[in-house]
């Protein structure tokens, strides 16, 4: 346990129970043998500062994207020509773009954007990924040389270009971007998920649940996938950054999301014609990009060493 | 009553010029209720033959019978229920991300079992294990907590036929004894057929009625327990395993060299 013993005795009686209840380890429920696993989880990424910093900024955009009319005075597409271009200041705290339009207001209403492009990459690409890894690993023999070979084909291309190439041929738009960008992400997955099947695939648990007459599909559900999830958990959390650095990318070069829509990419490209008169239109949007993936990048480390016995 | 008969059986490992057959033309029965011992060295095949009867290696000719049943390649998953095996490292049987309670019932849920609270409760109860145990993980038990657990997963879909692959060769001598006479007590109260694999002529003099010694995957003899505690053997090879056995005893003759 990586908490010390001083903290726990400044609590206060409610907090001491429950803290004691959490650290014990004759669990007498499921309930208890989880969230004890969940709060030594808490404890020591309470103790990893830097990966508690990027669960915070993470934490906050979630937050920060979900309140965003309450956050926000102005409208993230409402125009205002006499107002256009002009510099941070008290009514506009990061100015105003050439349309006039809050940047302010439009860098929060991007951590919209940046989520549901972040989440939904995840989503799509976990799943994804686990099952064709999972499943060359498992089998073998011909399926995982398809599998991989498949894989492998992704791989090979740099994923910028993989994702321009896609996303040029379904034609621009965020639900495009999205499956173009899912499209790069997956292969790294499934490489993961197949080795991690592998190193399992004969252990002793596995050929029980065999000779239990456990099926293909229970095997990888219930008993590859809890011992996967950590690793894939991490390797997503830590693509959380080149999905969004690839979705700013996309949305700098027109191809991700479309005017007026509040994209930080597309705020940055947008702005880069009034780089000189009007710096705070890409630097704004460009700092943001830059936390949010540094806070995912910090935060998926930190994961590692929580869930991941064999880096701790 | 028969509970297995084994006629012919041969396995191998792998395909074409890479074939590998490591039993060969192996026949034997087992009595209901008896205990039957496979020792021999390592890489003799006895493990093979654990794994051929319990449905692992499916790569075998021959022909098996469980239950007055013959056995395919391919087995139904009542089949599957008729004989359970437990491994020997009770560190790697056991899913470490599972709590014991998970574990037990996993295979309660793949036959569709009702009441599997009580069977998860009674299993406990079966190998020793307080009730609260089904809340912990793996990592919290210790090494004969472990193997009492891979014991209570095999009993708990109330199989005919318990196959050991050197169940106590991980554990402690201490914890040994304890895991050997639970085995003893529960073949004896659940009627239960034991297949018990072992290098240790002791965990098998104690446990079996017959046993039988393999070499170079076929059997050399099958001996009794009479005949192992009398020491009365007939092949050269058992009585090479007897005397390894026995650890160092000094031979007459250098004793004798050293008095003179």
């Amino acid at each position: 346990m990586t908490q010390d013993p001083g903290t726990a005795m400044t609590k206060s009686g409610y907090f001491t129970d429950l803290h004691n209840w959490l650290i014990n380890e004759d669990f007498t429920s499921t309930k208890q043998a989880r969230l004890h696993k969940a709060y030594v989880a808490w404890l020591s990424l309470l103790a990893n500062p830097l990966a508690f910093a990027g669960f915070a900024v993470v934490i906050t955009l979630v937050i920060i994207a979900a309140l965003a009319p309450v956050l926000t005075v102005y409208d993230p597409y409402g125009q205002d020509l006499a107002t256009a271009l002009k510099a941070p200041s008290a009514s506009h705290w990061f100015g105003t773009d050439e349309f006039g339009r809050d940047v302010y207001t439009r860098v929060v209403y991007g951590a919209r954007t940046t989520l549901y492009i972040s989440i939904l990459v995840t989503v799509i690409v976990a799943p994804i990924g686990f099952v064709i890894g999972a499943s060359a690993g498992y089998l073998g023999g011909w399926v995982d040389v398809v599998l991989m070979r498949i894989t492998d084909i992704f791989l090979s291309f740099p994923s910028l270009v993989l994702a321009l190439a896609f996303s040029a041929a379904l034609g621009p738009g965020i639900e495009n971007a999205v499956i173009a960008i899912a499209l790069t992400i997956w292969p790294p997955i499934a490489r993961l998920a197949r080795a991690e099947t592998l190193t399992f695939r004969h252990a002793d648990f596995v050929v029980a649940a065999e000779l239990q007459g456990a099926r293909m599909g229970r095997i990888l559900l219930r008993h590859i996938v809890p011992l996967c999830a950590p690793s894939i958990i991490v390797r997503l959390t830590l693509n959380m950054s080149s999905i969004i650095l690839t979705a700013a990318g996309l949305g700098f070069l027109g191809l991700g999301a479309q005017p007026p829509m509040a994209e930080w990419g597309a705020m940055a490209a947008a702005g880069r014609k009034y780089l000189l008169d009007a710096w705070w239109l890409t630097t704004i949007p460009g700092l943001a990009i830059l936390v949010v993936s540094l806070a995912f990048n910090l935060f998926g480390d930190g994961l590692r060493d929580i869930l991941d016995p064999r880096n701790a | 009553m028969t509970m297995i008969k084994v006629d012919h059986l041969a396995v191998s490992y792998g395909h074409g010029d890479s074939l590998i057959r490591v039993v060969n033309d192996v026949s034997f029965e087992v009595a209901k209720g008896e205990t039957f011992g496979l020792v021999g060295e390592s890489g003799c095949g006895k493990s093979t033959v654990l794994g051929a009867l319990a449905g692992r290696n499916r790569q075998w000719t021959g022909s098996i019978r469980i239950d007055d049943e013959a056995i395919g390649q391919k087995r139904s998953i009542s089949q599957l229920a008729k004989q359970q095996m437990v491994f020997q490292d009770p560190f790697g049987s056991i899913h470490p991300r599972h709590t014991i309670g998970r574990t037990l019932l996993e295979p309660l849920e793949i036959h569709g079992k009702d009441n599997r609270q009580e069977r998860v409760e009674k299993a406990l109860k079966d190998v020793g294990l307080p009730l609260n145990f089904r809340y912990r993980f793996p990592h919290q038990l210790s090494g004969g907590q472990r193997q009492r657990v891979a014991i209570a997963r095999a009993l708990i879909l109330e199989p005919r036929i318990l196959l050991l692959d050197e169940p106590t060769s991980a554990l402690d001598v201490s914890i040994q004894a304890e895991i050997l006479n639970l085995l003893k007590d529960l073949r004896d109260r659940e009627k239960l057929t034991y297949i018990l694999v072992s290098h240790d002529l002791a965990v098998v003099a104690h446990l079996c009625d017959r046993v039988a010694i393999m070499q170079n995957g076929g059997f050399v003899e099958v001996a009794t327990k009479a005949q192992l505690l009398a020491d009365t053997v007939a092949h050269p090879y058992t009585r090479v395993l007897m005397d390894g056995s026995r650890g160092y005893v000094a031979s007459r003759r250098s004793v004798g060299v050293k008095a003179s």
